[in-house]
Order: C-alpha cells, then structure tokens, then sequence
C-alpha cells in the first residue's frame, strides 16, 4: 500500500471511535440544550435567590398532575389540584402517596412542566423528586415540593401544569443511576 | 519442473481459485462485488418473502393469516432486512464491482478488509433470523426500535439484533473504508476529482456518510444494551434518562442513512441516462455539488422524523425549512437529468427504462416527502400510511429500481452476454405496474388516516388496502421473473461487445467483456 493510502487509512480508523464517542456525547449535550433551552419540561434545582422574590407578580393559576407508571400500584395524587398563586413568591404544595402492596418498595418521581417553556422560570427549592421515595408496606406519606414562578414568565402563559409520573424503581439497586441528571441542576 | 513452477505462478496471479475456496478466501474486487451482489438478492426475496405474509394479512380487514405479535415481527425484520441486508450491500456489490475499474484501479485498497467485510455479513443476518425461532420471538418493534419498546418491553432476542447490528455496522465501515482510500489514492493518472464518474463520487460522498454515522447507530444500539442487561438508564425515565433522546440519537443516524440509500442510485441513473441519451452529461459539476450539499444538510435536518414528540415551535421551523432546503439540490440533479435527455437520441433499452421510471417515480416520492416536511401537515400525516407511500416510493422505485438498472446495464461487462432484451422489458413493466398499484393507493388511505404498523385496520380501508395487496403480489412475482433472467444470463445468451452500448462512455467498457479476472494492473491512460 502506498504511503498516501495508509495515511487516509488512519485518518478514517480514527474517525470511527471519534464518531462513536460522539454517540455517547450525544447524551450529555442533550442534557445540557434542555437545561439552557428550558425545554423538554426538565427542571432543575435551584438556591433560594432574593432576586426573584417580590411584590408586583401577576396572578396564574398553578397545576399539579400526578400519573402512575404502568405497573406502579402506590396511590398517587396531589393535596390539591389546583393553586392560584401570584409569580414571584414562593409557595408549597403536598402530594399524598401510599404503598398500597405488602412489600417494601422503592419510588422515584420524575417532573415535567407544560407549556415546556415555563419550565425554565420554574424554580424549585425543595422537590420529593429531588431523592427517591421507600415506603414500607401500607405506609404513607406526604411529599412536599416548595418553588416560585418567576416574574420573567412569558406573557401568554395563565396557567402552568407541573406534571409528576412515579416509577417503581425497587429493583434499581444503584442509587447514583436514579439520580442521574436529577442533581445536575445549579 | 520450471514449467510446473511457471504454471503454478500463473494459477496464482491471473485465475481464481477453484471451487468453494475461491469464494471464502477471495481478496478480488469482482469476486466480492459478486458474493455482495447474490447475498442482497438473497436478502431481497427473504425480505420480500415478509413483505408478502404483510400484505396477505392486509389483503381483507380483521385478523386473516398470522398472529398481531408475528406480523409486527414482520414488518420489523422486513425493513431490516431490506435496509441492511438488501440495499445497502446490494450497492456496496455495485461499488466493489465498478469503483475500481471506473478509475483505473487493479483492485480494492485494502482486499483483506473487502473479505472480512463482505464475510461477517452473513453471520449477521443468520443471528437476526435466528431470532425468529427464540423464545419470544423475533424483534416486534419495528425497525426505528425505538426504546423503550425496544429495551424495557423487547423480547429477550432483542440482544442478538442488537449483535446483528453491530456486525452489520461494522461490515458497512469496513466496506466505506475501502471506498474512500481506494478513490482517493487509487485513481489513474489523470483522472482528476473533477473527472471521476460520477457513480465513484456518489460513491465516494456515501462512504463518508457511512463513516460518520454507522459509529452512531452502534453507539445507540450499544446504549440499548447497557439499558437491558447494565442497569444503565440512557432510555428509562424512572432513572433519568430520556426516551426522546433515543429517537434524537437514532434519526442523528437515520436521516444520512436514507440518503445512503439513494446517492449511489443517483451515480448510477446519471450514467445511464447519458449513454441512452446518447449525449454528455448534463451539469456534471452541478451534479457533484448537489450530491455534497444533499449530503451536508442530512445532518441537519434528522427531526423532521419526530414533530409530534413536542419540539419548541423554533425547532421545528429550523427542521422544516432545512428539510426543504433539500428539495434544491434534489432538484437540479432532476432537471439535470431531464435536460440530458432533452434533443439526446433515446433508445429505451431495459436499463434506461428502470432509469426513466426512477427519475418520475423518485421525484414523486421527492414531492410526498416536501409534504411531509410541512409541520403542521405533518402532525395529520404523522405515523399513517402516508408515510409507508414516501419513503416506499423513494426506496423501492428510487433505489431498488437503480440496483435493477445497474444489473442490466452492467451484467454484459459482467459475464460477457447480453440479458434477454424481452424479458428484461417485461420484468420492467410488471415491476412498474406492480410498484405503483401497491404504493400509489398507500396514499390514500394514509391521507385518510389509516395508521400504520397495524394487523387489521378500519372497513373503510378495505378496498385500497385490496388493491395494495394486488399489486404487492404482482411485483413480488416478477421479481422471481428477475432472478430467472439473471442466471440465465450468467448461463449463456448472446456475446456482448467490449463497449456494450452504442453510447457508454467510461473506463470500464474499454476492457474486454466479460472483464478479465484483473483489470488495469497497469494503469491506463486518460486525457
């Protein structure tokens, strides 16, 4: 083989693996063009920051949505449904779960905000989908969740849905996999 | 004892090998093409095989012949195994076969390479339809295998598919490769990048697509089986991960992969207009910079495949103007080819008429694609039968018609005779009739909102989807017709010339017919 050959030969050889790490870094940067974009509904958690606390907020109306994962037979729901809030102040709200079988069983809540551009003005202090949930057999609990809406909330939007979809993750024996990304927030 | 000596010598340097060990062993760039070029047949008419148990089930609505579970095996073997076993190596065939005698070459780059590359698939396959047989079944979700039906619900085969495409992918980098250090180091002196044919810059351009994005797909597919058997969670929600990111990852893929399926087909339809036409071709450097931006904008426009996941509105319109960006490129190459035509004395020989009906059918498919580029369309059009009509009228009629052309136009040069001009026109128009009455009615019933990747379907449905069986068996059948004309072909029939063709143009038709075990071991030479 000429010289000339080999060295195209290596340059594809090298390529290859690069393109396959680029796979992989697929994963990361989407994590990352979700957080900078806001979109996707992924919030993050956030430090309590002055700033975004103050008096002239406009009123919207906040949603909570709770939805079982396939399988998932712990009783799930939001204290209430609905709360009108003002943007600029924070707030806390409840969810009510319940292992409803006879085994020890360990949960994960995993949140999405619609309209997905709301999600970025969507600060949380305090998330039950910040950790994971265990349970013994029939016990219950109440899971608080603590955020403000900030004032730079997009005209349009009136109302903002916060989604939660719990995950039986009992047989998940790792916790840092569970929380992956979940922490990743500033 | 010199003359045994001498003979042997000879044996070695100017004949194959006999028997099955000229085959398993052979580094010779004719001797692959033509294992790569049996291989996707076999692959064709066993895929095909699939497409007809679908078609039989659609014929009449209700649950007529197989079970749900085994036809969504079906329709997800039938495109892999058309996808990856049938096109795809059917071109990598038509590369080995004509790259280097097209430029002068005496063979491949690397011919070990070509042998591993050419014999790993096989394996690849065999473990794919071995699934068939497992526990469980084959893969049933479809070929996108998009997680998590592809992870937390698969049948436990899912981890040989997931093997079978490793293999695959690494038969593909392997062949693009040798592609790529074969053109651009192997080239006779003076054929310049400007002159090459046109079929080795079609060539050229897939091959680095291939390099770039087959790595992906193993990656996704490897991130598939961390998922399964690692307790990763690149796909599972519960721990983080993000389904959507699959879809991202895989189109990243899926898009260039499409026009890896239609580039060579463009090379191929290009040289065979000009030499029916009788005249040069029109725009060539046209052509070569429409082939590179087509290639370009592959990687940036692979979410038009998933508008409905919810996309911020500035996603979609990037994805939706840049999809139609395409359209540009796709159509100079168009009226490039028609404007060769155009006052060209035309005969219509069996490849010019696969090559004709390429050039409208193809371009239909083209304009139901722009459609579906519209992203509010495109929420209506989403996941029906809409879309089995495009992309089946840009794959069937766009790149299997092209591989039937290359057959015809080439086998001379091949095996030294010509094909049956008869029975290559009648293959030609029951293919034609048959491709259309099957996809051409998919349209409407897409339109109408029939979805697809289902067993059964509404009462509304029911005659279009008849007519679609019809013709799906109409095609099917002659394509045995096709088979029959190749072997016999390659039997015997009437001795072609060296040029074959009043008009063909190119260095592969001043060689002797059928070209000789080695060709152009000294290079030629070229004004």
């Amino acid at each position: 083989m000429n010289p000339d050959a080999k060295k195209t030969l290596k340059r594809l050889l090298i390529a290859v693996p690069l393109m396959f790490a680029f796979g992989f870094a697929l994963v990361p940067l989407y994590d990352v063009f979700c957080e900078v974009t806001g979109i996707n509904g992924k919030v993050f958690q956030s430090e309590h920051d002055g700033d975004l606390v103050n008096e002239d907020g406009r009123p919207i109306a906040l949603q909570f949505i709770s939805t079982n994962n396939e399988n998932m037979p712990w009783i799930f729901k939001p204290s209430k449904e609905v709360m009108d809030i003002s943007t600029g102040k924070y707030y806390s709200a409840t969810f009510y779960v319940k292992n409803t079988t006879n085994k020890k069983m360990v949960a994960q809540a995993v949140p999405s905000v619609a309209p997905s551009n709301a999600a970025a003005h969507l600060k949380k202090l305090e998330c039950f989908c910040f950790e994971q949930q265990e349970l013994m057999p029939g016990e219950e609990a109440t899971l608080p969740v603590r955020l403000l809406v900030s004032n730079e909330l997009p005209e349009n939007i009136k109302n903002v849905i916060l989604s939660y979809t719990i995950f039986d993750i009992t047989d998940y024996e790792s916790e840092a996999l569970a929380h992956h990304n979940m922490d990743t927030g500033n | 004892m010199s003359a045994v000596i001498e003979n042997h010598h000879d044996d070695h340097h100017h004949g194959p090998a006999k028997g099955l060990q000229r085959w398993l062993y052979t580094t010779n760039h004719k001797d692959i093409g033509t294992l790569y070029l049996w291989f996707s047949f076999a692959m064709f008419l066993i895929g095909g095989a699939m497409a007809m148990v679908i078609r039989a089930e659609l014929f009449q609505p209700g649950m007529q012949i197989v079970e749900p579970e085994f036809y969504n095996q079906m329709i997800t073997l039938h495109g892999l195994i058309m996808i990856f076993g049938g096109v795809m190596p059917a071109f990598v065939g038509l590369a080995n076969w004509l790259v280097p005698m097209m430029i002068g070459a005496p063979d491949m780059a690397l011919p070990r390479m070509n042998n591993l590359s050419f014999w790993i698939l096989p394996f690849a396959f065999f473990i794919l339809l071995s699934s068939l047989f497992m526990e469980g079944g084959a893969p049933n979700f479809g070929w996108t295998f998009y997680a998590p039906l592809s992870t937390t619900y698969a049948p436990p085969s899912v981890t040989f598919f997931i093997f079978s495409v490793h293999i695959m992918g690494a038969s593909s980098i392997m062949g693009s490769i040798n592609v790529v250090v074969t053109i651009m180091n192997m080239r006779a002196p003076g054929v310049g990048l400007m002159k090459m044919p046109l079929f080795v810059w079609s060539w050229l351009i897939t091959a680095y697509l291939l390099i770039a994005v087959m790595p992906v797909l193993a990656g996704a597919v490897t991130m598939m089986l961390m998922d399964i058997h690692f307790g990763t969670s690149f796909f599972n929600a519960a721990g983080g991960g993000d389904p959507v990111l699959f879809q991202h990852i895989f189109w990243f893929f899926g898009h260039p992969e499409v026009y890896i399926m239609i580039l060579p087909a463009f090379g191929i339809v290009s040289h065979i207009i000009e030499t029916f036409s009788r005249k040069q071709l029109f725009g060539y450097s046209s052509m070569v910079w429409a082939m590179l931006s087509i290639a370009i904008l592959s990687f940036v426009v692979w979410a038009h495949h998933m508008f409905t996941v919810g996309m911020p509105l500035a996603a979609e319109l990037f994805f939706m103007w840049a999809t139609m960006l395409i359209a540009v490129p796709t159509g100079v190459k168009v009226f490039n080819w028609i404007a060769t035509m155009f006052r060209g004395s035309i005969t219509f020989e069996t490849p010019m008429l696969f090559a004709c009906a390429f050039v409208v059918l193809f371009t239909i498919g083209g304009f139901s694609g722009l459609m579906l580029a519209i992203v509010p369309a495109d929420f209506q059009y989403h996941d029906t039968y809409f879309v089995v009509a495009h992309f089946h009228y840009v794959l069937v009629p766009g790149a299997i018609f092209s591989i039937m052309a290359a057959v015809y136009y080439w086998i001379p040069k091949w095996c030294g005779n010509m094909y049956d001009e008869r029975l290559g026109k009648l293959h030609f128009w029951l293919s034609f009739i048959g491709v259309n009455v099957t996809f051409f009615p998919q349209h409407f019933i897409g339109l109408a909102g029939m979805p697809r990747r289902y067993p059964d379907y509404a009462l509304q449905f029911a005659d279009w989807n008849m007519v679609s069986t019809v013709g799906a068996f109409l095609f099917g059948v002659s394509q045995l017709l096709f088979l029959f004309i190749v072997v016999k072909t390659v039997m015997g029939g009437k001795k072609a010339t060296d040029q074959v063709w009043e008009g063909a143009r190119g260095l592969e038709w001043t060689v002797a017919s059928p070209a000789p075990y080695h060709t152009f071991t000294t290079p030629p030479k070229v004004d």
